[in-house]
């Protein structure tokens, strides 16, 4: 009968689609996630570049005749930082750490 | 991390969310039963992959990804019903096998039979259950399924041999054989 079992586990156990709406709503969940962390890493090289104890990097990038290497990174966090004052990111990122870390603390609870 | 390898990993990441959707939301709903928690799971699985995407690529070694993905689901669902006391159970009713209209005696039979296989695996040992969810749903070898629950390749066929084994019994001692 094991054969007969196998077949019918075939036939009940097929995979199923996710909802359209799940999809969608993961979708942005996950670009707000990649674009708050992208933020923070702008932020950070940002920072990290006002450290004396960091600047070996940008000062190789110079001496590679690189300097807009560090402008990008510049112009980027100057955009993420526009982009986050105009569009209340800031308060987006806050909340989805806000939910990660709800998430976090009952699944641990 | 670099922003350009940021962007990278960000592919990759959106690669296997598209590749494993499916193999997520399958496993979360088979495990959990109904889809309004599958679709909960599903989400938190995801999120909670991407916070550790960047350490699981550097060690997988090149290996797929996916008993990684699916593991962070077990992992998950155990708290899920760790917090709110809860059983799995299937709705048959969900089944899509089980959807289908009138057809004729031997498709409803058929009907029949599938849903007691349901059943049954839904009463199963949860290592037992979800060792079936894996092979039969998404298609897992026993390599995948191994990596997934954290045993051997060779407890992990033994543990689908004796799943497979007590689930006939069951359904035999239920048809009265």
């Amino acid at each position: 009968m094991s054969d007969r079992v196998e077949q019918l586990l075939r036939s009940a156990l097929v995979p199923v689609d996710p909802p359209e709406a799940l999809s969608d709503r993961l979708e942005r969940g996950l670009s707000e996630l990649t674009e708050a962390a992208a933020t923070e890493l702008a932020d950070w090289e940002l920072s990290a570049m006002r450290d004396p104890r960091n600047w070996g990097r940008p000062v190789a990038a110079v001496v590679v005749g690189s300097v807009a290497a560090g402008g990008l990174v510049l112009v980027r966090a100057r955009q993420q930082q526009k982009k986050r004052q105009a569009t209340g990111l800031h308060a987006l990122e806050k909340s989805i750490r806000g939910v990660a870390d709800d998430i976090e603390k009952r699944l641990r609870g | 991390m670099a922003m350009a390898d940021k962007e990278q990993l960000d592919r990759d990441f959106t690669e296997l969310y598209r590749d494993h959707l499916r193999d997520v939301y399958s496993y979360a709903y088979y495990r959990v039963g109904n889809h309004h928690d599958a679709e909960d799971l599903t989400e938190q699985t995801f999120l909670q992959a991407y916070r550790h995407f960047e350490r699981a690529q550097r060690e997988s070694d090149g290996r797929p990804l996916r008993p990684w993905l699916i593991r962070i689901a077990h992992n998950l669902a155990a708290n899920f019903y760790r917090d709110r006391s809860r059983r799995p159970m299937t709705q048959l009713d969900d089944a899509s096998i089980l959807q289908e209209p009138h057809g004729t005696e031997e498709l409803v039979e058929e009907r029949e039979e599938v849903k007691e296989v349901l059943e049954g695996v839904s009463k199963l040992p949860d290592d037992r259950r979800e060792a079936l969810i894996m092979r039969f749903a998404l298609g897992m070898d026993n390599r995948e399924i191994a990596r997934a629950l954290g045993r051997s390749e060779g407890a992990t066929k033994v543990l689908i041999h004796r799943a497979i084994k007590q689930l006939e019994e069951n359904l035999e001692e239920e048809r009265g054989e």
